[in-house]
């Protein structure tokens, strides 16, 4: 093939992990929904008998939406996108069709028992890390697929220097790969034990404050390199594919990229401020968590800077509305997490609902935005269709904007009260509330939380009800649109 | 420099690893050897409090429940003492969670009985007015898995060197030999216990869930270790 020929690009692969990331996508936030309501009405907890209490559903709504819709929309974008960046097809190469198809389906059969074990109560306790041994085998497997598949890519390339998105993706490889392997050690205590006992069960290889240390360098570094990069490396690649317009600043580009490496992982022990962890770290991540700012609004304003001279677009393109949202939540949401690690803050702040509040403004109004966008803007050119209907498009921008403003002011009101109320004392020094008090104080704010979600799920469906109608019967296309999407 | 590093990937992505890897190194290994010194007189968890620690991970109390008292005078007055790092020396996971839907936990067996946990886990309203806890009645009938428990046990004896007593040992006849000593603890616990199903299983030489979870809470707080006066 001549080099200046157009490409064929080849999005199999892409296309089953933008199946996944709606299916999963859906029921994570489903299942979200239950257990926010779970909390205003308790009843809720008895319509699955064991199976169906908030406790065990909690840890299967953040494992789907982690590492079932997140993971799914990082992986489908990765597989349109990497090609288009590197100037390579799929179809060159039968290995990496192959490895690409393998990476999807132990993928897909993977997380299938994953959400059953979870259900069951097979679990290590960790949060975000709850898989037991077996399964986390095959979870290294299906990373190191993905990086044969990058990796292979790579090597193929007619692009000689590495486009930033492609930058965010190796990182968030790495990363990943660094934090699970080690927060995941542990020892099966069948085989040591002669076989006894259940063949799942495995003990952590940390005790005490060392597991606690290695748990949060991994949960909180998980959501940097499974919620923050390869986001970024999303919106650096369709922002600008979006709205026609170049990349503001290669310099800011340069900055906050490797600011970003080098910061994040030093903020992890803020999650154990005021624990027995040894004061020393408690401070750095105090101090870093602050300094995490820098880089991350660099990338940020990067973005918004990029929609200079052109903000007409923001009335005009949904899409842009979305990523220029979801990168104003990033903003919102990295000064609000420095803010909860100060100290005098957290102590406030920590073990309270303010805390599921910044999660779900960071989740919720950067992530899935940030995913949905791209996906709309990869549908006409995977499928050769416009979209099905941008007013319904519209309508889902208002509908869940609205629901996430909802959701993280209802959190923010009812951790604070939590916070203050379990510290509050009478002019005697007695505390004055029993903790059920700060329990039942709560209730109009989960219930308001539970219409976010219902508010949300219902923006959900409508995406996926327009991703799926433009897949089958939108208009056909002649020709791949240059820049802005094609919407009915 | 930048623009080379981004025209050969493998260097880049070295670059990338020592970079993220740096913060790890100097933050987390100096502590390894230090904190999981155990305070004096902490004796590990029972092969039968073992099993109720996996039944609170299986049921997942972590998600709403914390075993962590911050040092504030509001959370040593609501809880007791402030946790210390030596007593979490044997706790393999840490079970600190991060969300206190409900009260935190760690010195819960010092003001808390048998009978309390039994009431509040068949119905948590019937003691706490108010309280948004599902009941857990399938903890009266699901039996605990007390094998994996032992086979933890051996684990972290012979990995880890917990100091557990010379009778754990690996293999079927050891665990035959040493389960009468789990079911008489577990008796005990039960004789404190009104539900009548769960004291004939109990004597039927199988242990509930409910059993092994109440055993595990009671040994939170001081009583697994001589707290200093």
């Amino acid at each position: 093939m001549q080099s200046n020929a157009a490409l064929e690009y080849d999005y199999s692969v892409a296309k089953l992990f933008t199946y996944t990331t709606i299916l999963f996508g859906f029921l994570g936030m489903l299942i979200g929904t239950l257990i926010a309501s779970q909390l205003a009405f308790p009843e809720l907890n008895y319509l699955l008998g064991e199976y169906g209490t908030f406790s065990r559903l909690r840890p299967l709504h953040t494992n789907i939406v982690i590492y079932g819709f997140t993971l799914s929309g990082v992986w489908a974008t990765f597989y349109y996108s990497a090609q288009r960046v590197l100037k390579v097809s799929m179809a060159e190469s039968k290995f990496l069709m192959f490895i690409g198809k393998f990476h999807f389906w132990l993928y897909f059969v993977g997380a299938l028992i994953a959400v059953i074990t979870l259900l069951m109560g097979i679990t290590q306790a960790k949060e975000y890390a709850q898989f037991e041994w077996p399964i986390d085998i095959v979870i290294v497997l299906i990373w190191v697929l993905w990086g044969v598949a990058m990796f292979g890519l790579i090597g193929i390339r007619r692009e000689k220097a590495l486009y930033i998105s492609m930058w965010y993706y190796i990182a968030c490889f790495l990363g990943i790969a660094m934090l699970y392997l080690f927060n995941n050690m542990s020892v099966p205590t069948y085989f040591v034990a002669g076989g006894l006992g259940n063949v799942l069960h495995s003990v952590s290889m940390y005790s005490g404050t060392n597991d606690a240390l290695v748990q949060w360098w991994f949960g909180h570094n998980a959501v940097a390199f499974g919620f923050t990069v390869p986001i970024v490396a999303m919106i650096y690649y369709f922002l600008p594919k979006e709205s026609g317009q170049a990349v503001y600043s290669y310099k800011l580009s340069l900055l906050s990229f490797w600011g970003l490496m080098f910061v994040y992982l030093w903020a992890g022990s803020h999650h154990l401020l005021w624990s027995t962890v040894p004061d020393w770290m408690q401070t750095m991540g105090s101090v870093f968590s602050v300094v995490l700012i820098l880089p991350s609004w660099g990338s940020a304003i990067n973005m918004l800077l990029t929609m200079k001279g052109e903000w007409n677009q923001l009335t005009e393109n949904p899409l842009i509305k979305f990523m220029v949202l979801a990168s104003t939540f990033y903003m919102l949401s990295t000064l609000e997490g420095p803010i909860q690690a100060i100290k005098s803050v957290n102590a406030i702040a920590h073990f309270t609902d303010w805390i599921p509040g910044h999660v779900h403004d960071g989740v919720l109004g950067w992530v899935v935005f940030m995913i949905m966008a791209a996906l709309f803007h990869m549908a006409p050119r995977m499928f050769k269709r416009e979209i099905y209907s941008k007013k319904l498009l519209e309508a889902q921008f208002w509908l869940q904007t609205t629901a996430v403003v909802l959701y993280f002011t209802s959190m923010w009101i009812a951790g604070i009260t939590q916070g203050m109320m379990w510290r509050a004392v009478d002019e005697y020094g007695n505390l004055m509330y029993s903790f059920i008090d700060t329990v039942t104080v709560l209730h109009p704010y989960y219930a308001i939380r539970a219409l976010s979600g219902v508010m949300y799920l219902t923006g959900f469906l409508m995406f996926a009800y327009n991703m799926i109608k433009t897949m089958t019967s939108s208009r056909e296309l002649s020709e791949e649109p240059q820049f802005r999407s094609p919407m009915a | 420099m930048f623009h080379w590093l981004e025209k050969n990937p493998f260097f880049f992505a070295v670059g990338v690893f020592l970079v993220i890897a740096f913060a790890g190194i100097i933050e987390i290994l100096p502590n390894f050897a230090e904190a999981s010194r155990p305070v004096a007189g902490l004796r590990p968890f029972t092969v039968l409090e073992l099993a109720g620690k996996n039944v609170y991970m299986k049921d997942q109390c972590i998600a709403c429940h914390s075993q962590l008292i911050r040092p504030f005078k509001a959370e040593t007055d609501r809880y007791g003492q402030y946790s210390l790092s030596g007593e979490y020396a044997y706790d393999r996971p840490f079970l600190w969670g991060s969300k206190r839907t409900g009260p935190d936990l760690h010195r819960v067996g010092n003001y808390r009985t048998t009978d309390w946990h039994e009431n509040h886990m068949w119905e948590p309203s019937s003691v706490v007015p108010g309280s948004i806890m599902p009941a857990y009645k399938h903890q009266f009938t699901n039996i605990a898995d007390l094998e994996t428990a032992y086979a933890e046990a051996v684990t972290v004896k012979n990995v880890f060197k917990t100091p557990y007593g010379d009778d754990i040992q690996a293999g079927k006849a050891a665990w035959e030999a040493y389960k009468p000593k789990v079911l008489a603890e577990a008796q005990k616990i039960a004789a404190n216990m009104k539900n009548k199903d769960v004291k004939d299983a109990v004597a039927a030489g199988k242990v509930p869930e409910v059993v092994a979870l109440i055993a595990y809470l009671n040994s939170l707080g001081t009583s697994r270790y001589e707290a200093k006066k």
